[in-house]
C-alpha cells in the first residue's frame, strides 16, 4: 500500500501553496484553452503566448484543483515557458509516459493516443516533474495530474489550426 | 423486530463488506448517498434465484420459468407495499434511476412538450433530472425555468407561483444528494397541481431513508434507484400514477413490451410491461424486492430517527472538532436534512481530503456529486461528502472527525 508520502513530495506541496505562473494574459496576443475533469469538477485555464518562432514565450495558469492538479500544472508552465513548442509537446509526452500513459495502455483518461505519437527525445529531462511520479500508484489522480498537459496540447492544437 | 430504535451493531453482521479491514483499520464506509452495501439476505435472495429459479421471465411454460417470474413479480409487489402504491402494476423497474426519468422525459415529454412550454427544475438536481430535460428542451424547443436555492440550502420558494405559471412539468429531488436537504415535496406537487403542471420527484435520496406514500407525495411519477436502498445495482424503478402511464406511447422498443406486432406495426402491451423492453433484470429486481423487506423489517420510521441523531451527532461532533475551518453546506437543522454532509476546508481540495481519509480507511465522495450548477452557485468545484446509512455508528463519525483533522494538519497551509 502506498503511503501519502509517495504522493505529496514536498516539492508538490510547494508548488501547490506557491504555484508559478498564475494568471492570465491578454488574448489575443495569448490563445486561452479551458480543461475539465468531469469526475471532480476541476477546471482549469492554460494561456499560452506563442511567437511566429513557435516559441513558448509566455504562460498562465487559472482555474482550480487539487494539489496535484495544481502543483502538475504549476511544473508544468515552469517547465515548458521559454521552450519551442515542439520541445514542449515533447516533454508533455515525456511527462505523459511517466504518468505510465503509453498508447497501448487502458484506464488512462481517452486522450492518451497521442501521447506516444511522437518519438521522445532521451535528452528530455523532467526534473522537479518527477515528483509527481508517485501518483502513478493511485490511479484515480493520474486525471489530476495529467489535466493542465491535456489542456496545453490541446491549446496548441487550437493554435496550429488557426 | 419493528420499534423505533435500531440495533447498529446486529445490523452490521449483516453486513459482510463492512467487517473487513484496511490496513488494519475498521472500515469506515461513509459513501450510502453514491451506493450502499448490501445485506446477506439480499446476497441470498439473489443467489437463490441463480441457484434454484433462474430463467427469463413472461416467457417459459415450465416450473423453473414460472418460478423465475413470480419471483420477478413478487419483488414488484413487495416495491409497491413499501411506497405505498395503490397497484403493483404501477411498478416499472428500470436500470436506474436515471433512465427511469429519461423514460419520463422522452416518452411522456415527446407527447405531451411543445415549443414555448416550460419545465420547471431546482438548482440542486442531480444532473439525472436535468439533462433528460436539456436533451428534450433541445429537441422540441421549450424552455426550462430554475427554481433557486437560498444560502442556507433550501428551495427559495418566493417566486414559485409565478415560476409554475404556464408550466407543463415540475422536476424536484425529493432530498438533496449534496446538501441534504429535505424539500417540502407536498407543497410543491399542490402548488404544480393547482398549476395544472404534472410533478416528477427525483426520490433517489429519500426512498432509501424515510417512510414513502407516493399518494400522499401527490407526485404524478417517481424515480428512484436500488443501489442507493440495500439492493444491487441495474435495477432502478419508476412508479407513476396509471392514469399517467396508460396514456404515454411507450419508451423503448422490443419484446416484452408489445401485444402483437405484424409488418406494418405493433400495439404495445399493458402497464408494466409497455415500458419493459427486453429481459429485465430479472435477479437484480429480487434482490431489491429482498432490500426492500429488510428495510421494512427495520422500521423506515426507525431509520430516519437513527439517521437524525446520527446527522445532530455529526454536526455537533465536527463542529466540535474542527469549528470554522470546515464548511459544511445545508440546512443547520439536523431535522430539516438527511444524512448526507457535504464538507470543504477554505484551502484544502476535497481530493486532496478524501486521499487523506482513505489512508485512515474513511470512504467518502469528493466532486461535484453531478450537481453543477447547484456548486456553481455556492462557488464551489468540489466538495468531500460523507454520508450515513443505518449501520453507521457513532464511532464511524469519530474516525471520520479524527480523519479531518488529520487532513487539515497534513495540508496546514
Ligand atoms: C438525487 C439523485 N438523483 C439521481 C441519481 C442518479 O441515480 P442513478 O445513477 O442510480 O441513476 C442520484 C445518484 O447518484 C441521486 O443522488
Amino acid at each position: 500500500m502506498a503511503g501519502l508520502e509517495d504522493l505529496y513530495r514536498e516539492i508538490i506541496l510547494d508548488h501547490y501553496r506557491s504555484p508559478r505562473n498564475k494568471g492570465e494574459l491578454e488574448t489575443p496576443p495569448a490563445h486561452r484553452t479551458e480543461g475539465f475533469n468531469p469526475l471532480c469538477g476541476d477546471e482549469i485555464v492554460v494561456y499560452v503566448d506563442t511567437d511566429d518562432d513557435g516559441n513558448v514565450n509566455d504562460i498562465k495558469i487559472g482555474g482550480q484543483g487539487c494539489s496535484i492538479s495544481q502543483s502538475s500544472a504549476s511544473m508544468m508552465s515552469a517547465a515548458v515557458k521559454g521552450k519551442s513548442v515542439e520541445e514542449a509537446r515533447q516533454i508533455t509526452s515525456a511527462f505523459k509516459r511517466l504518468m505510465s500513459i503509453h498508447e497501448t495502455s487502458v484506464g488512462g483518461d481517452g486522450s492518451e493516443a497521442e501521447a506516444d505519437d511522437l518519438e521522445i527525445d532521451p535528452d528530455i529531462k523532467l526534473g522537479d516533474l518527477e515528483a509527481l511520479q508517485g501518483v502513478v500508484k493511485f490511479p484515480t489522480r493520474i486525471k489530476c495530474a495529467t489535466l493542465a498537459w491535456n489542456t496545453l496540447n490541446q491549446a496548441f492544437d487550437e493554435i496550429d489550426e488557426a | 423486530m419493528s420499534n423505533d430504535t435500531i440495533d447498529v451493531a446486529a445490523i452490521r453482521r449483516d453486513f459482510p463488506i463492512l467487517a473487513q479491514t484496511q490496513d488494519d483499520k475498521r472500515l469506515v464506509f461513509l459513501d450510502s448517498a453514491a451506493s450502499s452495501q448490501h445485506p446477506q439476505q439480499v446476497l441470498d435472495a439473489m443467489n437463490d434465484v441463480y441457484l434454484n429459479s433462474y430463467a427469463n421471465v413472461h416467457r417459459g411454460v415450465y416450473q423453473l420459468a414460472e418460478r423465475a417470474t413470480s419471483a420477478y413479480e413478487n419483488a414488484r409487489k413487495s416495491v409497491a407495499r413499501f411506497i405505498g402504491a395503490p397497484s403493483a402494476n404501477e411498478v416499472i423497474f428500470t436500470k436506474n434511476a436515471t433512465e427511469a426519468i429519461n423514460l419520463v422525459a422522452q416518452a411522456w415529454g415527446r407527447a405531451n412538450l411543445g415549443p414555448g412550454d416550460a419545465v420547471v427544475l431546482t438548482l440542486m438536481e442531480h444532473h439525472a433530472n436535468i439533462v433528460p430535460w436539456q436533451m428534450m428542451a433541445a429537441e422540441i424547443g421549450f424552455e426550462i425555468r430554475w427554481i433557486e436555492v437560498t444560502d442556507d440550502g433550501q428551495l427559495d420558494l418566493s417566486n414559485l407561483d409565478q415560476l409554475l405559471d404556464g408550466a407543463k412539468v415540475l422536476a424536484f429531488t425529493a432530498m438533496s444528494n449534496v446538501l441534504g436537504t429535505v424539500n417540502p415535496v407536498e407543497r410543491l406537487t399542490a402548488a404544480a397541481k393547482a398549476a395544472g403542471a404534472i410533478t416528477v420527484v427525483d426520490a433517489c435520496q429519500s426512498v432509501p431513508h424515510f417512510p414513502t406514500n407516493v399518494v400522499e407525495m401527490g407526485a404524478d411519477f417517481v424515480a428512484f434507484s436500488g443501489h442507493k436502498m440495500l439492493g444491487p445495482s441495474g435495477i432502478g424503478v419508476l412508479w407513476g400514477r396509471m392514469e399517467m402511464l396508460d396514456a404515454m406511447p411507450p419508451f423503448l422498443g422490443g419484446g416484452g413490451m408489445i401485444v402483437n406486432v405484424t409488418r406494418d406495426g405493433f400495439s404495445a402491451d399493458a402497464v408494466p410491461g409497455k415500458f419493459e423492453a427486453g429481459t429485465p433484470p430479472i435477479v437484480e429486481a429480487v434482490g431489491l424486492g429482498a432490500a426492500v423487506e429488510y428495510l421494512e423489517n427495520i422500521g423506515m420510521e426507525a431509520v430516519r430517527k437513527h439517521e437524525v441523531e446520527l446527522t445532530a451527532y455529526t454536526m455537533r461532533t465536527l463542529t466540535e472538532r474542527l469549528g470554522d475551518d470546515l464548511i459544511l453546506l445545508g440546512p443547520s437543522e439536523p431535522a430539516a436534512r438527511g444524512g448526507v454532509f457535504s464538507l470543504a476546508f477554505a484551502d484544502v481540495h476535497a481530493h486532496d481530503v478524501s486521499q487523506v481519509l482513505d489512508e485512515h480507511a474513511v470512504c467518502i465522495r469528493p466532486g461535484h456529486h453531478c450537481a453543477k450548477p447547484l456548486m456553481k452557485r455556492f462557488d464551489m468545484n468540489a466538495t468531500a461528502r460523507a454520508s450515513v446509512y443505518i449501520y453507521n455508528d457513532t464511532d464511524d463519525i469519530d474516525a471520520l472527525a479524527d480523519a479531518l483533522v488529520a487532513a487539515r494538519d497534513f495540508f496546514a497551509l
